[in-house]
């Protein structure tokens, strides 16, 4: 069942979808449609993540070529493949995005209180455009989820969103849409150059040196909008703010690292030599990010701004590791996006805990919040140490694999993300001595309770994943380690082709 | 001589001429039974199209093909689609009579006329019979000053495009020797047959069809007619005239005038760059949802024309699946329209439809799926027909066209998400009238066909482009 026998990738992907079609038939009034349509996301979504399980047990990580590899007919007169298959660098991603889904339905169980039937909906279709995604192979398939995450994603930001909801989905719906548009030309011009959007083929094929930097740029217009990279990362902060606690965890989680696997699955490989010419730049925006966001992050009021400036931060580091081109930098990229994924996700479910609560994300609003939420304290605290990347937890190996990969290519960038992290390390704790310690002032402070069961379920697979990935890092990179050297080594061939032929 | 050819027109010429019989005679109103007749007469006339075979008749003055074909089933789908949104509005607005549904059967006529047309004579009678009929129901609400207005405006630049029609259509005449396309095809194909005056000729008549389609520059007429017919007189504008006059457009260029193709790309590559911009940027400031539609129609008239600039097969089959794509998402959203109505009372504002979310979640949805889909996001219908048209323009290095197209769909993208937003993010302003069954299958049926195109693209495009391969062959 490992091979084409079971389409395993097509169910995890339309699977979402039979529940959408479950939800649209529940009747009753509200109340019973609202609890039924939360049952059934929540079931529709653990279901899908305990399939995709198997996709990691069955995963063989020896091997490069892509696994559970679906070929149908699509668009055939056109040279469109539903082409659908993971490889060691793909298959933790959807896993990633598996299992934030029911993280996500359960952390907006009474959060969200209106509309709660288009809310699952537009979570499970969420959920498909992002499995999706990660499964494609063709470019236009990809294209085609890549830019149906928008559609469920800007409801979620504009109905159920704070108060300038209307104009952060906006800003987030056609920031993203002008990036993709472009892409969709140079996808069109590799169609027309290979005559198939198939990455199989594509890889073949190379682009002339001519148009690599043309199309690497219409590729950097949409992902580094998606990463985000400075100076196009201002709709991130509108967007995580004004969206619901479980959309801010999504965005955060999955929707950045759309980015950096663009970059990694089709700039790299499919443009070497522009790759090559524009590591500079990307170099110089990503250390930029860092240092200029990091500081940005210290003025924050709004605890969610803060995490968020914190995201393109990290996501600085991605784009550094992901453009050194050797293993270290290129794992570590893989490492800190599935990291991050994980440890923002639950930042942002933390200040959802106390929002839920107190309805305010100030930070001037709390203190003392430890004197009477020890647990919540205890769980805050190890996703602040995890965000400074403390030995021991998820950021860790990622980061210092990232600085390490860095440091072979240029020193300077290494010394930047390092600065970054300790920038880092610096706002993280100061939000976190504001927010839980000192002493209390506020009276709406001491009538807080304490983490509910459901929220205890909600942190402890994260708090699991967070000590697994920072003590027992190489149990998650073996199953990309062959993929990305087999990466590496045909980027360097392709460089070496118009080396040769220069001299 | 081949008659069966026009079987199809026959048969809706002997029942419009009928049923106007059977709707003068009796003393009560006839208008619903007269509907339902019409409604069955394009159904068998669909079915019939498509049972036609190929070949020429009337001294090759008609033409049927896999094109005419494939255009006039559209066609059928937009005449029946705008008579069923039509039956109840009219009832409710208090102009429910029975010559409706008989002047859009004539129209229609015209369009099954003009999309057959071999002959520059064939072709100006459809178009003729079609506008006159457009010209009526345009006016339909007689005693509504603004669609009286609408009527008079369509009229006089109507006639003015079928002078320049008819202009063009002499020159061509007096420079190539013959009326027929096959001849005119063959005076073009040598160089000594391309003249100055011929090239005139061309030109007005692009001019004239331009002006059916409602291409920039000459869209002037679309905005006030939009705005003042009917709205179900609106969405049928909209959709089959517009079909089938980009399909007339179509032939006229690819068949006939092929061999022109370096001189008549120019034009129609300035026409569809000028509809792009103004399709997107006019639409931002509209408050009417019906000057909106006209300026987004222009705008997707501008992407269809992208497909017919880069005149190859793979550009005209761009614009052909462009055309059917629109015409169904274009029911759809007209199906929303003429359901907007409270109290008894129609409105048109955008912000009517303020909070449609929450008082009919159904409806909202379905409108949902329609902006996105017409913005162009996948896996909606909307993108194929965008990404047909791109991947001809980026084949052929049209990039000015391809990049202006993706841009102003960006733009595009902001007023269509306006309405979303309004139906969603706004507090509700009060719940619609009950919308009748009618519109509520055309909304379900556009709805679906939106979502689940993706599921299946192939054979529609494989339609679209055997319809094309029969133009060049």
């Amino acid at each position: 069942m490992n091979a084409a026998g079971f389409p395993l990738l097509s169910l995890l992907t339309f699977l979402p979808l039979a529940g959408v079609v479950a939800i649209l038939c529940i009747r009753g009034d509200e109340a019973t449609v609202a609890s039924n349509s939360r049952w059934t996301a929540l079931w529709t979504s653990l279901i899908v993540f305990v399939l995709s399980l198997i996709l990691w047990f069955q995963f063989d990580s020896s091997v490069v070529a892509p696994q559970f590899v679906e070929n149908l007919n699509w668009l055939p007169d056109f040279g469109v493949n539903y082409h659908m298959g993971v490889d060691g660098i793909s298959v933790l991603f959807v896993l990633l995005s598996t299992l934030l889904t029911p993280i996500c339905i359960l952390a907006s169980w009474e959060a969200v209180q209106t509309r709660v039937r288009e809310y699952m909906i537009a979570f499970l279709v969420l959920e498909t455009m992002m499995v999706g995604m990660f499964c494609a192979l063709d470019l236009i398939i990809f294209y085609v989820f890549f830019e149906g995450v928008l559609i469920p994603m800007f409801l979620i930001i504009g109905i159920w969103g704070g108060q300038r909801r209307v104009y952060a989905a906006f800003k987030f719906f056609l920031y993203t849409l002008l990036g993709s548009v472009l892409m969709l030309l140079a996808i069109l011009a590799l169609w027309y150059n290979a005559g198939s959007t198939d990455m199989a083929v594509l890889v073949q094929k190379a682009v002339p040196s001519s148009w690599q930097y043309w199309m690497f740029l219409a590729f950097f217009a949409s992902f580094a909008v998606k990463v985000p990279m400075w100076p196009v990362h201002t709709w991130l902060p509108d967007a995580h703010v004004e969206a619901p606690t479980a959309g801010s965890v999504i965005l955060a989680g999955v929707l950045l690292k759309m980015g950096g696997y663009g970059f990694l699955r089709f700039s790299i490989p499919l443009f070497p030599e522009a790759s090559q010419f524009f590591a500079p730049m990307m170099f110089a925006l990503s250390v930029v990010a860092v240092i200029y966001t990091s500081m940005i992050a210290f003025a924050q009021q709004d605890m969610k701004k803060l995490i968020a400036y914190s995201s393109v931060a990290h996501m600085g580091v991605v784009t550094v590791g992901l453009f050194t081109f050797n293993q270290q930098g290129i794992s570590g990229a893989i490492f800190t996006m599935l990291a991050h994924g994980v440890v923002s996700g639950a930042l942002f479910l933390c200040v959802g805990v106390v929002y839920d609560r107190l309805h305010t994300r100030e930070i001037a609003r709390y203190g003392g919040v430890a004197k009477v939420m020890p647990s919540y304290a205890l769980v805050f605290m190890l996703f602040t140490m995890a965000s400074v990347a403390l030995p021991g937890t998820a950021n860790f190996p990622g980061e210092f694999l990232v600085i390490t990969g860095a440091w072979k290519s240029n020193g300077w960038v290494a010394l930047g993300t390092g600065m970054g992290m300790i920038l880092g390390a610096a706002y993280m704790l100061w939000l976190y001595r504001r927010v839980v310690f000192s002493r209390i002032t506020r009276d709406e402070v001491r009538g807080l309770l304490d983490l509910s069961p459901r929220e205890i379920a909600i942190f402890a697979p994260l708090i699991v994943l967070t000590l697994w990935m920072g003590i027992y890092p190489s149990s998650f990179t073996h199953v990309w380690e062959a993929s990305v050297a087999a990466l590496i080594e045909r980027h360097e061939a392709a460089l070496a082709v118009p080396r040769v032929a220069g001299l | 001589m081949n008659w069966t050819l026009a079987l199809p027109e026959i048969l809706l010429a002997v029942s419009g001429l009928v049923l106007l019989l059977a709707g003068v005679i009796p003393k009560r109103d006839t208008t619903f039974p007269i509907t339902m007749g019409t409604l069955g007469a394009l159904l068998v006339a669909a079915v019939l199209v498509m049972a036609t075979p190929d070949g020429q008749a009337f001294g090759n003055q008609f033409v049927s093909d896999s094109f005419s074909r494939f255009a006039k089933v559209l066609i059928l789908l937009g005449a029946a689609s705008g008579l069923m949104l039509a039956l109840d509005w009219n009832v409710r607005q208090g102009i429910a009579r029975f010559e409706f549904p008989i002047l859009v059967l004539f129209s229609t006529i015209g369009m099954l006329v003009m999309v057959s047309a071999s002959d520059l004579i064939t072709l100006y009678l459809g178009l003729e019979l079609l506008s006159l009929s457009l010209y009526v129901i345009a006016a339909f609400d007689r005693d509504n000053a603004r669609s009286a207005e609408a009527g008079l405006k369509y009229f006089v630049l109507g006639a003015l495009a079928s002078g320049l029609y008819l202009y063009g259509a002499s020159l061509t005449y007096g420079f190539s020797g013959s009326t027929n396309f096959a001849a005119v095809a063959s005076a073009v194909s040598t160089t000594e047959g391309i003249s100055l005056g011929l090239i005139v000729g061309v030109t007005f008549v692009i001019a004239a069809l331009a002006f059916k389609i409602s291409a920039v520059p000459f869209h002037m007429w679309t905005p006030d007619v939009y705005e003042g017919a009917p709205t179900p007189v609106t969405a049928f504008f909209a959709s089959a005239p517009k079909v089938a006059a980009v399909s007339l457009l179509v032939r006229v260029l690819a068949d006939p005038f092929a061999d022109l193709a370096e001189q008549w790309q120019g034009v129609i590559w300035l026409a569809s760059l000028g509809s792009m911009l103004l399709g997107s940027f006019a639409a931002i400031r509209q408050q009417n949802i019906k000057r909106l539609m006209a300026y987004s129609s222009i705008g997707h008239i501008g992407y269809a024309l992208m497909g017919l600039a880069v005149a190859t097969d793979v550009g005209l089959r761009g614009v052909m699946l462009y055309m059917a794509i629109y015409l169904v998402m274009n029911a759809g959203v007209f199906a929303v329209l003429v359901s907007m109505r409270r109290q008894g009372k129609s409105l048109e504002r955008v912000e009517d439809l303020a909070g449609l979310g929450r008082t009919d979640p159904g409806m909202a949805a379905a409108m949902t799926v329609f902006m996105f889909s017409m913005a162009g996001i996948p896996p909606l219908a909307g993108f194929f027909s965008k990404l047909y048209v791109f991947l001809a323009a980026v084949q052929e290095g049209f990039w000015v066209l391809a990049t202006v197209g993706v841009l102003t769909s960006v733009v595009g993208a902001y007023y269509y998400l306006r309405i979303i937003k309004v139906m969603y993010f706004d507090n509700p302003a009060g719940a619609l009238d009950q919308r009748p069954a009618a519109v509520s299958m055309v909304l379900a049926g556009a709805g679906l066909f939106n979502v689940l195109f993706f599921l299946f693209p192939a054979p529609i495009v494989a339609a679209a482009a055997a319809a094309v391969a029969a133009l060049a062959g």
